[in-house]
């Protein structure tokens, strides 16, 4: 039995130190894909939060109702019925952002981390555990896509949030597909650097 | 049946709107399984196919089962069933025929069934409208679209293994570069199909 976690540590965990892009470096595809600009990367953010708050707190209800055996397909039937659900609500209320990132919207389905997180922590835990664990994934997931998205729509448009505030020539490149992976590849480099650099301090 | 539009479909579905580097899809694999070209040749392989059948599954059901009840919006939900049914008895018939094979993709094989470059061939063939040919065509594209992208990927992660990397940059930083310059490369083939 590992020690018992409290619930702020918990939270603080999927911010930081298993931060679903920059640290475990799954569920990649929306943070490249819909990053062009701020207003998608938020969108998209919560609706991933919405998904993984729900999936997990649903887990963690019926997970004495859930027979080991055919736990995976139970976990994806949860998973692709929130997912439908926020995409219904989505498609209503933001339209003219849902045809640019619906098709994304819909492969939140496909997310590694609502499986793995459903499997090794939800189906584990208590209730209130599940749900702070999938506040802290969601909202770091959220936080991840926000600052690509703010760096390259600055760099790629020179905009925030639509307002454009840098008169300079924009560096296109940024907000092309290209741009993505530069930005994330850079933005990992940095983390890792700072990482680097705090664990080398103590020796000196 | 018009063969050109069939052609143009592949073309564009593989080069230009290249699954990897234009639409980002299957982004996990693409990282994960891209450091050995054995590796990636048999999953490139898996993966065309895999997808090629999973688009023809999904788009009879869609046609023939899901239209005439009126349950589309439900398209999620019964996609990944389908695909992860198929995928489960792909990954029992390869366990038995191909031992080797299935011990070296074993773990990818497994997570086959809840990736989105698998499920977005069949949802976007219905959000494309697609006739059955049609879709077999963009399966077929997209399916070879990531293999291409795959096996590019290996033979240059083979190379970068022995290269000097800086620190914060080893790992996944210098892969997403590589593919940035890759994706860079790519965009080079949207004049390809001009209307």
């Amino acid at each position: 039995m590992k020690q018992e976690l409290s619930n702020w540590e918990i939270f603080r965990n999927g911010i930081f130190q298993e931060n679903i892009i920059f640290k475990l470096a799954i569920s990649l595809c929306p943070s490249i894909a819909v990053t062009n600009n701020i207003k998608n990367g938020l969108l998209m953010g919560i609706a991933v939060w919405f998904v993984h708050v729900m999936v997990e707190v649903t887990v963690s209800v019926f997970k004495k109702f859930i027979h080991p055996r055919i736990r995976i397909p139970i976990f994806m039937l949860i998973i692709s019925v929130w997912v439908t659900v926020i995409n219904l609500i989505m498609a209503a209320f933001v339209r003219d952002i849902y045809g640019e990132i619906g098709l994304y919207l819909q492969l939140i389905v496909a997310f590694a981390s609502l499986l793995a997180r459903s499997e090794a922590f939800a189906a584990k835990n208590t209730v209130m555990h599940s749900f702070m664990d999938a506040m802290g994934m969601g909202i770091g997931f959220m936080i991840a896509l926000v600052i690509i998205s703010f760096f390259r729509e600055l760099i790629g448009a020179g905009a925030v949030w639509g307002q454009a505030i840098v008169e300079t020539k924009p560096v296109l490149i940024f907000i092309l597909p290209a741009g993505g992976f530069f930005t994330v590849g850079i933005l990992m480099a940095f983390f890792n650097w700072m990482e680097l650099r705090g664990k080398a301090k103590p020796h000196h | 049946m018009d063969f050109g539009k069939v052609l143009e479909l592949i073309i564009a579905a593989s080069l230009v709107n290249n699954f990897v580097f234009t639409w980002f899809l299957g982004l996990c694999i693409f990282f994960g399984v891209s450091k050995k070209m054995e590796t990636a040749i048999g999953m490139s392989i898996t993966f065309c196919s895999v997808m090629v059948i999973s688009a023809a599954l999904c788009w009879v059901v869609y046609r023939y089962i899901m239209i005439p009840l009126d349950i589309t919006f439900l398209k999620i939900v019964i996609f990944i069933g389908i695909v992860a049914a198929f995928v489960q008895s792909a990954d029992t018939i390869m366990r038995k025929v191909s031992p080797g094979l299935y011990y070296k993709l074993g773990i990818y094989l497994a997570l086959i069934a809840t990736n989105c470059i698998i499920l977005a061939v069949p949802l976007a063939n219905v959000a494309e409208g697609y006739n059955f040919i049609e879709s077999l065509a963009f399966g077929i594209g997209a399916g070879s679209g990531f293999a291409l992208a795959l096996i590019i990927m290996a033979s240059i992660r083979e190379k970068l293994e022995l290269a000097n990397v800086p620190k914060p940059f080893q790992g996944f930083p210098i892969a997403f570069i590589t593919a940035g310059l890759i994706g860079l490369a790519f965009t080079g083939f949207a004049g390809l199909i001009t209307h």
